[in-house]
């Protein structure tokens, strides 16, 4: 699922410009709020749904190969979170949407989740 | 692929407890590095995984650390010390789900209990060893090729 069409179905908008939103393929998503999570079950060109918004999620995301964020419930990162994720070329993304409501709609548009186990 | 490591390199990286805003650098600079010696993209993601969390856990316990790497033609080992409480009963931490992470950490999204089990998951050998008082170490080896 292209980056784009994902920040339209989540009503979302970009923190960060992302350069090629409209090729950039998301093919899984991890919700989660404990970064451990995020080692442990990411797979390759996810998309991670979070409420966390401090510089390590960033650092995190980069580890984890992680594609893209998103910020749920309207939160904005500060500046230093921005810039890591800048530096890092990682899009982050905002929407006013729930973390259940956003896993919903994507699950619905037919993104899956990432690996479980 | 065979990486193209010519001879062995090695390095080490200094951490101290509590800074949050630099934790992760030592990780992707090792990841960065076995990059361009051009190894398999599964394995440095593993390499990059398990030293994140190793790191992570002198950041979030410990007073200070260092990790140090050394990479070879085969493989890379990981030996990260700290300078922490020590760890009282391995058995229990390696558990997962079972953490001592106070709740401020908990609410920056670590302490999960996680970050021993998943050093071990990434790991093609993995130890540690701990005295309480002192400080923990843990020793991690990564083939290179699979």
């Amino acid at each position: 699922m292209k980056l784009k069409e994902i920040a339209k179905v989540l009503d979302a908008q970009f923190i960060t410009e992302a350069m090629d939103a409209d090729d950039l393929d998301i093919s899984s998503a991890c919700s989660t709020d404990l970064m451990s999570v995020v080692l442990y079950y990411h797979s390759m060109n996810c998309l991670l749904i979070t409420g966390l918004t401090q510089p390590s999620v960033i650092r995190t995301a980069e580890i984890a190969c992680i594609k893209c964020i998103v910020f749920v419930q309207g939160k904005n990162p500060n500046l230093q979170t921005i810039e890591l994720a800048k530096e890092k070329g990682i899009p982050l993304l905002s929407t006013p949407h729930s973390m259940y409501s956003v896993s919903g709609r994507l699950f619905q548009a037919g993104l899956p989740s990432s690996p479980e186990k | 692929m065979t990486p193209e490591i010519n001879g062995n390199v090695e390095g080490s990286f200094q951490l101290i407890g509590g800074n949050f805003t630099n934790a992760g650098e030592a990780s992707t600079q090792l990841k960065m590095k076995l990059f361009e010696f051009g190894v398999d993209d599964a394995i440095i993601r593993r390499a990059a995984i398990a030293t994140f969390e190793a790191e992570m856990n002198v950041i979030i316990y410990a007073a200070a650390g260092q990790l140090h790497y050394y990479i070879t033609p085969e493989n890379i080992k990981i030996r990260v010390e700290d300078m922490g409480p020590g760890i009282e009963d391995i058995e229990q931490a390696m558990q997962e789900g079972y953490s001592t992470a106070p709740e401020w950490v908990r609410e920056m999204g670590w302490g999960a209990g996680m970050g021993l089990p998943n050093m071990k998951r990434n790991s093609d050998e993995f130890m540690i060893e701990s005295v309480v008082g002192e400080g923990t170490t843990v020793h991690m080896t990564i083939n290179l090729n699979e």
